[in-house]
């Protein structure tokens, strides 16, 4: 039972890193932009939650609707004022400057929020449970699951289906080819970074929910993206949702051994994957 | 009625200069063949129409319209294509979504025109076969089919061929350009480059023969002979065999 309970907590600790992974795995996984201010893009967007939940007594929903907007803004505008400048085959200098964002942005967080931990109150939602055959399980962990799964299969279906997703594989797959058939490949980078940071408002709300955020906690965030997407195999978004599951259910398994192990189980369990399938479980190439 | 010409087009990869004022027209409906040894300029004309490499306006006009180094994907929508070398497909899509993605673009873009997929489903009866199977999958000859019907799904005006028959078995080059007189009954300009000159004589109604960035030779692609092409594309000091 203790391991059924450790299974459980994992697959719902996954929906959370889900929430995280699904747009480095738009960005990394298919655009082939290694975007390193990933996890502070998801503390900014926390912490401008969190103050606009405290000036103006709203609630969690209501901070939502206001920040993922936001989101979006922000993704589109990173794309344009910095990515498009930096795209090309070579991944490195998309590196080097959204590395050199993420600095810039960890100190703009000290300066405006000082390095404090904040969260958001949550008006009760945060400590309430439901019970599904037998078993008490947290209500917002729950909520977590159910949008990562939402937003999973509306990325994908985005992906696969939509005028918009396949423009964006094919300038994935080959920039230049992909201007000969008629592609703005920048407009359409454009928008798909919006999405992508878009989801991290989702996300930024329900981290400031469910834990404390500080200015540097950032790194954490993005490892755990990358570790999902890697495991799930590049250029599949179900694949970092599985991914996702992969990484909380070792981290909490490593939990229930020794408290200690856990976040190194999850990075084990990584090494492990790289070494035996360096593809990812649902990697084409 | 001219529908595509350069005038003294002039292109330079940095400082290296690789075409030294080109002159080249294609009519409506008209087969215009560039021939030529390796190196003599004929990719990068088509990367200079096409406007992906930087030249002057006034050096390209589309029906008398300067638009030399429009971005490529408003040479597109202008109603110019390319089927580019190498035939660049999308790696890791099916050959059905490699051509909507060219269908979702001259809808956007408002290109209206008379290529479907079923019209090219009946050029090309294995692309309906092969529909779900990934690009990368295909043989060289279904690659270049998919890659033909992509920039034919854009509804160009002027279709720019780059060496669509090479590295093709000669059954496969046959049936590909077999192809050609269906695209060209819609009124369609095509530019091909090739370096098979038989083939390139055999397909088009004049040859434009270029050595080290200029044109050598132009004719009727009937009326041409073999001697003149060998002395145009070596140039005059070199033996003719």
């Amino acid at each position: 039972m203790q391991w059924f309970d450790a299974l459980i907590q994992g697959i719902l600790l996954g929906g959370m890193y889900a929430q995280y992974a699904l747009g480095m795995a738009l960005m990394f996984g298919v655009m082939r932009i290694v975007n390193v201010s990933h996890g502070d893009l998801v503390i900014l967007l926390s912490l401008i939650g969190i103050s606009l939940a405290s000036s103006f007594g709203w609630g969690p929903f209501t901070v939502m609707v206001a920040l993922v907007p936001l989101a979006i803004a922000l993704g589109w505008l990173l794309q344009k004022a910095v990515l498009n400048k930096v795209v090309g085959d070579d991944p490195l200098p998309s590196l080097i400057a959204t590395f050199g964002l993420s600095i810039a942005l960890q100190n703009m967080m000290l300066q405006i929020w000082s390095a404090n931990s904040r969260s958001l109150p949550g008006g009760g939602i945060e400590s309430q449970s439901i019970q599904i055959g037998g078993i008490y399980v947290g209500l917002l962990p729950v909520m977590v699951l159910v949008f990562a799964t939402g937003l999973t299969w509306g990325l994908d279906l985005m992906l696969k289906r939509t005028r918009f997703g396949r423009a964006l594989r094919a300038a994935s797959a080959d920039v230049e080819a992909a201007s000969m058939t008629g592609i703005n490949a920048r407009a359409v980078y454009a928008s798909a970074t919006a999405i992508a940071v878009g989801i991290l408002g989702f996300a930024a709300v329900f981290q400031s929910l469910r834990s404390t955020v500080a200015p540097a906690d950032g790194g954490a965030q993005l490892i755990y993206a990358f570790e999902a997407v890697i495991i799930g195999g590049m250029g599949s978004v179900w694949g970092a949702f599985i991914g996702s599951m992969v990484l909380g259910i070792s981290q909490a398994i490593g939990f229930r051994i020794d408290p200690g192990f856990g976040v190194l189980a999850g990075h084990l369990v990584f090494l492990l994957v790289l070494a035996v399938r360096p593809q990812g479980l649902f990697g084409k190439v | 009625m001219t529908v595509l010409s350069t005038h003294g087009l002039v292109a330079r990869y940095g400082d290296f200069q690789a075409l030294y004022g080109v002159d080249i027209d294609v009519a409506e409906g008209e087969a215009v063949a560039l021939i030529g040894a390796n190196g003599a300029g004929k990719s990068t004309f088509l990367r200079s129409v096409m406007g992906l490499l930087a030249v002057k306006p006034e050096m390209v006009r589309l029906e008398g319209q300067p638009i030399g180094g429009t971005p490529t994907d408003r040479m597109v929508q202008k109603g110019v294509a390319i089927v580019p070398e190498g035939r660049r497909l999308f790696t890791g899509m099916s050959v059905e979504d490699n051509l909507r993605v060219a269908i979702d673009q001259a809808d956007r873009l408002g290109r209206k025109g008379g290529w479907t997929l079923e019209r090219l489903h009946l050029l090309f009866p294995i692309l309906k076969e092969k529909a779900r199977t990934g690009v990368q999958n295909l043989s060289g000859g279904q690659q270049q089919m998919v890659s033909i019907g992509r920039a034919l799904l854009s509804q160009p005006r002027v279709l720019l061929c780059d060496e669509i028959s090479l590295g093709l078995a000669p059954k496969v080059i046959r049936e590909i350009y077999a192809a050609l007189p269906e695209i060209r009954a819609q009124g369609t300009a095509l530019i091909l480059v090739e370096q098979d000159v038989g083939l390139a004589q055999s397909a088009t109604d004049r040859i434009f023969c270029m050595l080290e960035g200029r044109v050598t030779l132009t004719g009727a692609s009937s009326v041409i002979t073999r001697e003149q092409i060998a002395e145009a594309y070596f140039g005059g000091s070199h033996a003719v065999v």
